[in-house]
């Protein structure tokens, strides 16, 4: 009762000032809104970020040979001929924390189809290729075990093949190209993953059975990789430590010899993008802050005017008998009411433009139920911090004087 | 305010009766401002007593001089002293706010206090709709709101004329036969005719104290006054 007459009494003297009431808001608006936008862009870059690297296989772990030394010169990675595919296989059924794992092969070739060629790489790979890399199919089927078992002449062309290869509308699907000399039958095509962070086009591949490929078109039984996928991004630390225990025992490594192959994650690449991301969110959240901050000062400015504006009113309602108390409650309130309102209407305008920022700009903005709390509060808790003095200064008056104040 | 320090009230003792009406005279600066805020608990003296109802006011803190101030003394100023933008109804509400009386309570309380002074009429009114007079009367019923034990009242016939002066001291004469004390300034002589007692302040000190004769009761006064405006007419 008490607090619904002091509520009524805040609304009034505001409304007395619509315009400077308005002008004070702005402030406080102005700060909830960009600390909110800038949170709905940090976030958003974020996500986009780890969409982005998730496509790629957030828990791949790749196991490379070591760059071979011929002659004391190290040659490019990857070199060595240390990788087999029975280590492929091996991990398959010594490390407990991976759910699928794939040799990989790759070789270039000219590829013909009628009077089309391409130029391009053929990859050989297991089944298990596809999901580890998260590689989906457009039309068709992948191919299977028993493909492999029986090095079956079949493919899985990219976009970039298909366009090349055959161009128009006409449906790859169950025609057989050649390549180098070896006919193959398609009998998938891959849907398009665009260009990879580092500018290779991922869509120009031809994937077909790893033992097809090793037997038929190399010479060795090298393979150039090994593809892990974790059984999730939690245990991708363990399994790599497995795999680097497995592998030297295998590989019959001294204790005081280096790995002859080297892992590597996606954790790192996230970690690094998070961290710029963190960084730039940081920046931009204080700057925001700090018009959060000013806003807060101008409401602290408009109240200590209101304070002298309303000396004479404060002098009477301290002569029919309102405590410091009761003075210092109605104008922390108004400034509450002043900085809640202008909190209110930010998040409202913050989460527009967030939209609008999405919609319009191309920017990912996700809007967090958290910030959305944290303005609310923090809005609060401005109005409570910088209406303090100013009535805490009315609370102080001296009725006397503040009577006979003109 | 300033920092010369002025001894505006010197040796002045007296006693104020419950039901008593008293004016107060003196020249500006003679100290009866001074007087009128410690009785009225505004202000509280450097050296001496007062005792209000018994109890010794100078020993307590702000938060209790306003709640003494809130459930016994009411005041009426010279120019007012409404909340302006506000209705006559919301102004003679105000200390009731502040001593929490519920909703349906307050509205009984106001209602009565405004029929009291006359204003049954024109309880949502804002100040600058109503003429001095009526503004005085709005003073009046809030002062009188919380049933006060005392009426402090600052020159308050200073801005009306007399037949409206004479109508706002008949509402004192009426509060104070119904037990009310009142306690007035004022610099008119006809005025202060009204009270059963006068004090005179000069230069910090009471002159004199005297029981007033030949009392002037308002309500009759009122039924001459007609004739009087004709002859200045």
């Amino acid at each position: 009762m008490y607090i619904q007459s002091s509520i009524k009494v805040a609304f009034k003297a505001l409304g007395k000032n619509r315009f400077r009431s308005f002008l004070t808001m702005l402030g406080i608006i102005i700060g909830v809104v960009s600390v909110i936008v800038m949170e709905a862009i940090g976030n958003g870059s974020s996500a986009d970020i780890n969409t982005r690297i998730s496509s790629l296989g957030t828990n791949l772990i790749t196991i490379s040979p070591v760059s071979a030394r011929s002659m004391g010169v190290s040659q490019e990675s990857g070199t060595a001929p240390t990788l087999k595919k029975e280590d492929a296989d091996i991990l398959m059924s010594e490390v407990s924390s991976i759910t699928a794992v794939s040799p990989f092969v790759r070789t270039t070739k000219q590829m013909k189809f009628g009077n089309q060629n391409w130029r391009s790489n053929i990859s050989g790979v297991y089944p298990e290729y596809f999901a580890i890399r998260d590689m989906e199919i457009e039309s068709g089927t992948i191919f299977t075990k028993a493909d492999e078992k029986k090095l079956a002449k079949v493919c899985i062309i990219g976009k970039t093949v298909q366009n090349n290869l055959f161009p128009g509308s006409q449906n790859p699907i169950g025609s057989t190209i050649r390549i180098g000399t070896t006919p193959f039958l398609i009998i998938g095509t891959l849907k398009s993953k665009g260009t990879s962070g580092g500018g290779q086009d991922q869509d120009d591949i031809v994937l077909a059975p790893y033992s097809t490929v090793q037997n038929r078109m190399l010479g060795s039984d090298n393979i150039q990789q090994i593809y892990v996928s974790a059984e999730s991004e939690d245990v991708v630390n363990t399994a790599v430590s497995e795999i680097q225990k497995s592998l030297r025992i295998r590989h019959q490594l001294l204790p005081s010899a280096p790995n002859d192959f080297t892992i590597s994650t996606q954790l790192d690449i996230r970690e690094t993008l998070n961290t710029v991301v963190n960084t730039i969110t940081i920046l931009l959240s204080a700057v925001a802050a700090i018009s959060l901050f000013v806003g807060g000062i101008g409401i602290m400015n408009i109240m200590l005017v209101s304070v002298t504006e309303r000396t004479r009113e404060i002098g009477i309602r301290m002569a029919v008998g309102a405590t410091g108390f009761d003075v210092q409650f109605q104008l922390l309130l108004e400034a509450v009411v002043l900085s809640l309102i202008g909190g209110v209407s930010g998040i409202a305008l913050g989460l527009t433009t967030s939209y609008l920022v999405m919609r319009f700009a191309g920017f990912t903005s996700i809007v967090t139920v958290q910030s959305i709390i944290i303005s609310f509060i923090v809005s609060t808790l401005i109005g409570i911090f910088f209406g303090w003095y100013p009535s805490r200064k009315a609370a102080n008056l001296n009725p006397i004087d503040a009577l006979r104040y003109e | 305010m300033g920092s010369q320090s002025l001894v505006a009230l010197n040796d002045v003792s007296m006693d104020v009766l419950e039901g008593e009406y008293i004016a107060v005279m003196g020249s500006s600066g003679s100290g009866k401002s001074t007087f009128m805020n410690i009785l009225g608990c505004l202000d509280v003296p450097t050296r001496g007593e007062y005792l209000f109802n018994g109890e010794s006011v100078i020993s307590k803190s702000k938060i209790q001089l306003a709640h003494l101030r809130r459930d016994n003394i009411g005041f009426v100023f010279q120019s007012f002293n409404l909340l302006s933008r506000t209705t006559a109804y919301d102004n003679v509400e105000l200390p009731l706010i502040y001593s929490n009386v519920a909703l349906l309570k307050r509205r009984v309380k106001v209602e009565q206090a405004l029929i009291s002074v006359g204003l049954k009429d024109r309880m949502s009114s804002m100040p600058n709709m109503l003429s001095g007079g009526q503004q005085q009367r709005v003073a009046i019923a809030r002062a009188i709101v919380n049933n006060p034990k005392m009426l402090l009242a600052d020159e308050p016939t200073g801005n009306l004329d007399t037949r409206t002066s004479m109508e706002i001291i008949q509402i004192f004469q009426e509060l104070n036969d119904k037990g009310i004390t009142v306690v007035m300034v004022t610099h008119e002589e006809d005025i202060a005719q009204t009270s059963k007692r006068r004090i005179v302040f000069r230069d910090g000190k009471m002159l004199k104290s005297e029981d007033t004769t030949n009392r002037i009761i308002a309500s009759e006064q009122l039924k001459l006054l007609p004739k009087l405006e004709e002859v200045v007419l």
